[in-house]
């Protein structure tokens, strides 16, 4: 090896501004693709600065691209004027109507915020689970979360049709997300229980069988209740369209705590990398850290489920892609899971509201469509590689 | 600097007993070496010393049970090399070593500048640091398994557990291996247990043997006691020549009866 490696030696004291290191080593290390150097912070973190950065940037231009295109409004160039104009001390004349105003506003604008964090908690949800059971195919609905969700809102637009009517607060959201939480307690009880505790396939094996009653339960349901089958798929197939603020107000404190929390995890989950046996012996709390994530990534999950319905792939291809482009660690994976989450899922919003218009394709439609071939593709590379 | 001290330790899985109840001590510096068949035990001691394995009895390090300490203190104390780790593909070599020094980290810490020094100096002593920034599934089975060695010492425990820590490897690096564990534990005063096949190299690097069969410990003591020929052809059903070297070497060679 070549030995500006050893050139840098660690034990050297680093000033506070250290940029002119910081472009002396960035490019040597750039050209092999292998990152940091070890011992030295700063590249690595100029490293993961560019990653972060890139991610926000997606998630605003993302956020523009999605408030600028609809099928009715303004002109898609006048809504960058508007946003313009509403900031303080900016005066433009965009010629945006009172009307045009609040399509922007009130319909395009909490459809989506709501969009960005229902993929951003999705994508961050999946890649902990991944984590968690080191399996790369799991999905932020394993232990049972999808399955439990669509079981309550088919009770609430069928056998407690009438008992709910009178409710303030829209039923469907709340019921998906209580028998979201139900069965996947049941999972986690009944895996736990019959499991070695050390072990997650007992785990993975319930979620399987939890999500195999509760969807039986709701065709059985479905079947005596034929007039809202419609309905309740509508529901199930994701419906980003009513999203309203009051879904938005809802959703934020949860996918709020259980990132932070997940987040925090995220160094424990490059320990688990190695396995539950190995990263034990290492001093990992491992029974703990899984409780805590798959508690955090489950609570998130049902959260964004109760109001935009089933949304699939998301989970698995926002992370794999992400794994791809920047490498496996979870220090990385989480936090750009995250933003690019939220991205993917605003993006994929957008041809669901205009292509088919004035009707909408559903949002769970446009993803599965994406996410389809791309988990294909992962699969193809991942069968590539030795193991 | 540390002895380690194990009371009646069994293992059973089931109703199998693996490990019937085991007692030694292993002095500051000392090297044991576990020896017997394949499903003899040796690997279900190793696992219940370092906890990852449901054990009855003690194991004591320094006169303290390890049962009452913190998994991160356990770790801190005993550090081990897997028969046959998990390789994350995806990770470089500096970060999987890196994982040594997870003991010496916070549950919502993440690794000081000084773990990251310790790692480094790990991989530059081993002479590993080409493959510092490799990713783990580019590399071969013998030089994973030196950064597996890699990662238990970036631990900085005073015990090192090794099953069969040369398995995979071929004869060179096998000695190099050894002879790199042998370097620390006279440097470090490093207390190593080490379960392996190969009798004559267990011989030759351990202080005393133990010699498990169906989960019991049958013979220990000196080399020269334990391995004999008539004690192997009881316990491993096999036909060996045991030669002993003018410089107190056993070498035990396999014979193959002709007619």
């Amino acid at each position: 090896m070549p030995s500006s490696r050893s050139s840098s030696p660690p034990a050297e004291p680093r000033p506070a501004g250290a940029a002119p290191d910081d472009v002396a080593v960035t490019p040597a290390a750039g050209p092999a693709g292998a990152g940091a150097t070890p011992g030295t912070v700063t590249p690595e973190l100029a490293r993961n600065g560019r990653w972060y950065a890139a991610g926000i940037a997606s998630v605003v231009l993302a956020v523009l691209a999605g408030v600028m295109i609809g099928p009715a409004g303004p002109a898609w160039w006048r809504v960058p004027l508007e946003l313009l104009d509403r900031l303080p001390l900016v005066s433009v004349d965009s010629g945006v109507s009172d009307i045009e105003w609040n399509i922007l506003w009130s319909v395009r604008m909490p459809r989506v915020l709501l969009g960005g964090l229902v993929g951003a908690m999705l994508a961050l949800a999946g890649a902990s689970y991944q984590g968690v059971f080191r399996n790369p195919l799991v999905e932020p609905y394993l232990l049972g979360a999808a399955a439990g969700a669509g079981l309550g809102a088919t009770l609430v637009f069928t056998v407690m049709r009438s008992a709910t009517q009178d409710w303030p607060v829209d039923p469907a959201p709340a019921a998906a997300f209580a028998v979201a939480i139900i069965t996947v307690t049941v999972t986690y009880l009944v895996g736990g229980t019959f499991g070695s505790g050390r072990s997650s396939v007992t785990l993975v094996l319930a979620g399987v069988a939890v999500s195999a009653l509760a969807s039986a339960i709701q065709t059985f349901i479905l079947q005596r209740n034929v007039d809202v089958v419609r309905e309740v798929f509508t529901w199930i197939l994701g419906r980003l369209s009513t999203a309203r603020w009051a879904d938005v107000r809802l959703v934020v404190p949860y996918v709020a705590v259980s990132s932070l929390v997940l987040l925090a995890h995220r160094r424990h989950l490059d320990v688990f990398r190695v396995g539950e046996d190995e990263a034990t012996t290492l001093g990992a709390p491992v029974a703990r850290v899984r409780l805590v994530v798959v508690v955090a990534a489950t609570l998130g999950t049902a959260a964004v489920v109760s109001v935009s319905g089933l949304i699939g792939f998301v989970g698995i291809a926002v992370p794999h892609l992400v794994r791809l482009v920047a490498g496996a660690s979870y220090r990385r994976v989480l936090p750009l899971s995250f933003l690019f989450g939220a991205t993917f899922l605003i993006v994929a919003d957008i041809p669901g509201r205009v292509l088919t218009k004035p009707a909408e394709t559903p949002i769970g439609v446009v993803t599965a469509f994406l996410g389809a071939p791309f988990l294909i593709l992962v699969l193809r590379t991942s069968a590539r590689r030795p193991s | 600097m540390s002895t380690l001290e194990l009371r009646d330790v069994a293992v059973s899985y089931g109703r199998r007993e693996a490990l019937v109840p085991f007692s030694e001590t292993v002095r500051s510096g000392e090297w044991l070496g576990l020896i017997g068949p394949n499903g003899a035990g040796k690997s279900s001691l190793l696992r219940a010393i370092v906890g990852v394995v449901e054990a009855r009895g003690d194991v004591l390090v320094d006169g303290v049970s390890l049962a009452s300490c913190s998994r991160r203190r356990r770790a801190a104390l005993v550090a081990y090399v897997p028969q046959s780790p998990t390789i994350p593909d995806d990770m470089t070599g500096f970060e999987y070593v890196l994982l040594g020094r997870s003991p010496y980290i916070g549950y919502f810490g993440t690794e000081r500048r000084e773990d990251k020094e310790k790692a480094a100096a790990v991989l530059e002593r081993l002479e590993l640091q080409d493959f510092a920034q490799r990713r783990l599934g580019a590399l071969s089975g013998g030089e994973r398994q030196r950064l597996v060695i890699a990662r238990a010492l970036a631990q900085e425990a005073p015990i090192l557990l090794l099953d069969e820590p040369t398995s995979a490897l071929d004869i060179g690096h096998q000695q190099q291996a050894l002879e790199l564990v042998a370097r620390l534990r006279e440097e470090q005063g490093l207390t190593v247990i080490s379960a392996m096949h190969d009798l004559t190299l267990a011989g030759l690097y351990s202080d005393r043997l133990a010699l498990l069969h169906e989960g019991q410990c049958v013979a220990r003591g000196a080399a020269v006691d334990v391995l004999q020929a008539e004690t192997l052809a009881e316990f491993y059903g096999v036909r060996v020549t045991v030669h002993h070297d003018p410089d107190g070497t056993v070498v035990v060679i396999p014979r193959r009866d002709t007619l």
